[in-house]
């Protein structure tokens, strides 16, 4: 027999150890919840990072004359008229009023590429909207080109400027010219050039001695040829690299895989072509015309890291581009456009207006189909229904529904609303349907434990004062069971506003360049939703999609936050009002 | 039913035979599913007085008490047979609609359960929904009335918009008769009212139910032998879903003619 002492001793020998369990399991707790925040943080930091320059955007303004023989063909100032107005016309003028000298077609082709002639469809809105506006000259505002933005937000190049000191003399002021230095300040960018040319030129050899060592090794003779094929022009690609680097007289040509070289001289600006009489001499073409020919000592050298190959944006343009900058036509602003509109192939001109708009339209429907019928379904089976096989029968069923993958309710869609109904596609009624039917399940599941959680004396109270089973329901029930059902169905809701999988076989995926109309209309336009916007923004061709992408991602999340910041606050009404 | 022949038959004293009944039960049988909870009672219930039913725990006691409301068929396997018949009309048939009868049958349970509403919205749920009111003046009217009869008038008077459940417990129970007298009920059916109660409370509990027992028929479940001499008239003591003894109260305490009575009684199982 053990006595009381040893009795003690032994649960304190215990109660250490329970003690030392419940520490380390709260350490773990911390640990998780520290965990989960920091992956949290990561992520939204780098989509936020990432997201930056999307929320900027490089505007031009420009004054534009609304001549009247050219906004109003006809000259009655009618909708019909307006619309053949030449409004891409007018803006092109505007631009190459600012660039005079640029003349001939391939030079104004690139000058104009610096929009999107989509611009000119806003010019005409604005006509439209205000007939008197033709004859007189406004200030129109509109986007650059997202390549220019990108390099105006320093996204595309680095680049250096230096003064290289001395006097420089050009002999003209536009079209094909020559600097004329007096001392060799063009040599260190010969030297630099070789430099490349010659770094580049080892890295042929190179690979063209690795071809060449596996070329021996293999045992396939057809692969050795083809291995020997690739090092031979290797090979001849290094030898003119070298030749091209070959010190004949301090000159060189430049071209466009190596690093862009200007000059910068009496307001204009120069694109270097060539260097030559031992680094004193260059050669080039006026991208802005100078001022005057006299000679300067005020002028510098512009460096382009990033070679004209390697990027999407010309030299022509990006010197326009800071030009117009530097004159203050160019303004950047926080990006409107980003919220007002729909989307566009243009990364500049999209926005995520029609897909919030889309997704408000799905959302109600998805809403008004899945939270009635849901809360009606989990009321009956929870107080209505006997308990019987069919209702065990239909409960199984339902908690199997909500683990049906979403793409599958997308194909049902498919099958039965679009093909049997004929319903539209690419509609938000059918994508509220659609989304409505995944939702229910979640929607039933959490009201009947809702339900569930009210304590049957409520019920026994209502019934033995008189009341109908359906007045218990409504007057007792139902308001201590809202909180529960409404955080329940915002769940569902939550998870059907961020579902793609589903809304892709429906042909929500479409691009769809106007915002539905908000109104029962808008319910069967075409329209598209926020999950599937971003889905088609993170396949986009532009770069300037990416930041987009992420944008509208910070976007639907503040949007989702939003919409459980209200649930929360009308659980807490609906809790006050017991 | 089946196995009722080899069953002792109760033992009416004569005061509880042939008296002015307001509540008649008549081979009364109760099944859960399978199991049968009562077998075949038959007994008559006075008016404006209080019957208590005693005996252990599920002896059947409530399970008798729900039929007088018929709030047994808010479960689902339970099953009622018999005649049940108050002031001679028979209730416990297809044509009586239940919630009709609910508003003549009153009932407070163990718990105390007011709505999570205002104090007033309690007591005037029950005219509210039977229609009873025809006005506001009408409705605070019978609101008081009946917070008044329950003795609950001066406590809450100055606080009727406040929730019923931020009452003490006792005080919820009194507004719970309230609730149940405001709709002018005949009978009020109580099940252990005061069980979850300290001293106090049960006291002015009972002291309630006597002042209420001028005007109502009562019928009380209660597992205190002591509450049930205190507060009724009549005592029914059941015992495995039998009525085993039914007589005055005091007869039942005093000179119980059942031995299973008598050991009861003084504690000897139960």
């Amino acid at each position: 027999m053990t006595d009381r002492t040893d009795i003690r001793a032994m649960v304190q020998a215990r109660l250490a150890k329970r003690y030392r369990a419940e520490g380390r399991f709260r350490i773990f707790g911390i640990l998780a919840i520290i965990a989960a925040i920091s992956v949290l943080a990561l992520l939204i930091g780098s989509i936020a990072s990432q997201s930056l320059s999307a929320f900027r955007v490089n505007e031009l303004t420009r004054s534009i004359t609304l001549d009247a023989n050219r906004v109003d063909p006809a000259g009655d100032r009618s909708e019909a008229s307006l619309r053949r107005g030449a409004y891409n016309g007018l803006m092109q003028d505007a631009l190459r009023a600012e660039f005079p000298s640029v003349e001939n077609r391939g030079d104004l082709r690139q000058l104009f590429g610096l929009y999107t002639p989509l611009n000119s469809a806003r010019l005409q809105n604005r006509v439209l909207a205000d007939p008197s506006l033709v004859g007189q000259t406004i200030d129109f505002t509109f986007p650059i080109s997202d390549d220019a933005d990108r390099y105006l937000q320093g996204l595309t190049t680095t680049s250096q400027e230096m003064a290289p000191g001395g006097a420089a003399t050009v002999s003209a002021t536009t079209g094909e010219v020559r600097i004329t230095a007096d001392t060799d300040v063009f040599s260190p960018i010969v030297a630099d050039i070789r430099e490349t040319l010659i770094a580049r030129a080892s890295q042929l050899e190179n690979r063209a001695s690795r071809y060449e060592a596996r070329a021996t090794a293999t045992v396939s003779a057809e692969a050795a040829e083809g291995l020997g094929r690739e090092a031979a022009q290797a090979r001849s690609e290094a030898t003119s690299l070298r030749e091209l680097a070959a010190p004949a007289g301090e000159s060189v040509n430049m071209s466009p895989d190596l690093p862009s070289r200007l000059v910068r001289i009496n307001g204009g600006v120069v694109q270097i072509d060539r260097i030559s009489d031992g680094g004193r001499t260059a050669e080039g073409r006026v991208l802005v015309a100078l001022d005057h020919t006299s000679t300067s000592q005020d002028w510098s050298i512009w460096t382009l890291d990033i070679p004209q190959s390697a990027r999407r944006i010309l030299d022509s343009q990006i010197v326009w581009t800071e030009t117009l900058r530097e004159r203050g036509r160019v303004v950047e602003r926080f990006n409107t456009y980003l919220f007002t509109n729909a989307d566009s192939r243009e990364p500049e001109l999209a926005g995520v207006l029609g897909a919030i708009i889309g997704t408000a339209l799905t959302m109600l429907v998805t809403m008004l189909l899945a939270v009635p019928v849901g809360v009606a379904t989990a009321v009956y089976l929870e107080e209505f229904a006997p308990k019987n096989r069919l209702t065990g029968f239909i409960e199984v069923n339902i908690n199997n529904l909500a683990a049906v993958p979403s793409i599958v309710f997308g194909l049902l869609g498919l099958a039965v609303f679009i093909s049997l109904f004929g319903m539209p596609r690419s509609a938000p009624l059918v994508g509220g349907m659609v989304l409505a039917l995944m939702t229910l399940p979640t929607v039933i599941i959490t009201s009947r434990a809702a339900l569930k959680a009210v304590p049957p004396s409520i019920r026994e109270a209502a019934l033995g004062v008189g009341a109908s089973r359906l007045q218990t329901v409504v007057h007792h029930v139902l308001p201590l069971a809202a909180p529960g059902i409404l955080t329940g169905s915002i769940i569902g809701l939550a998870q059907a506003m961020g579902e793609t999988a589903p809304l892709l076989m429906i042909g929500m995926v479409a691009f769809v360049a106007d915002a539905p109309s908000l109104s029962l209309g808008g319910l069967t336009e075409p329209a598209t939703v926020m999950p599937v916007q971003i889905f088609l923004w993170s396949d986009g061709a532009e770069r300037a999609f990416e930041p987009r992408t992420a944008a509208a991602i910070l976007i639907l999340l503040a949007l989702m936050i939003g919409f459980n910041a209200v649930a929360v606050f009308l659980r807490r009404r609906f809790e006050r009002r017991w | 039913m089946a196995d009722s022949g080899n069953r002792t038959s109760t033992v009416y004293h004569d005061a509880a035979r042939n008296l002015a009944a307001k509540i008649t039960l008549d081979g009364v049988d109760v099944f859960y599913g399978q199991k049968q909870a009562v077998h075949s009672v038959a007994m008559q219930i006075p008016d404006r007085s209080v019957t208590a039913f005693i005996g252990p725990s599920g002896c059947g006691k409530s399970t008798i008490l729900r039929t007088i409301n018929r709030m047994n068929e808010t479960i689902d396997i339970a099953r009622t047979f018999g005649s049940i018949r108050i002031d001679g009309e028979e209730i416990n048939s297809k044509e009586v609609d239940p919630v009709l009868l609910r508003a003549r049958v009153g009932m407070v349970f163990q718990k105390p359960n007011p709505f999570p509403k205002s104090i007033f919205d309690n007591v005037a749920y029950g005219p509210r929904i039977h229609g009873l009111a025809t006005s506001k003046t009408e409705l605070s009217d019978i609101v008081e009335t009946s917070l008044r009869k329950a003795g609950l008038w001066d406590e809450v008077a100055d606080r009727l918009d406040q929730p019923g459940n931020g009452l003490s417990g006792g005080q919820q129970q009194r507004l719970v008769i309230a609730r149940a007298i405001a709709v002018s009920p005949e009978v009020i059916l109580m099940d252990e009212p005061c069980s979850a109660l300290d001293p106090i409370a049960t006291a002015r509990i009972e002291e309630l139910i006597d002042e209420l027992r001028e005007n109502y028929c009562i019928v009380i479940v209660t597992h205190s032998m002591a509450q049930a001499a205190r507060v009724s008239q009549m005592t029914a003591f059941f015992h495995m879903g039998d009525l085993v003894e039914y007589g005055p109260t005091e007869d039942i305490f005093t000179n119980p003619h059942q031995s299973r009575t008598q050991d009861y009684i003084t504690g000897r199982f139960g």
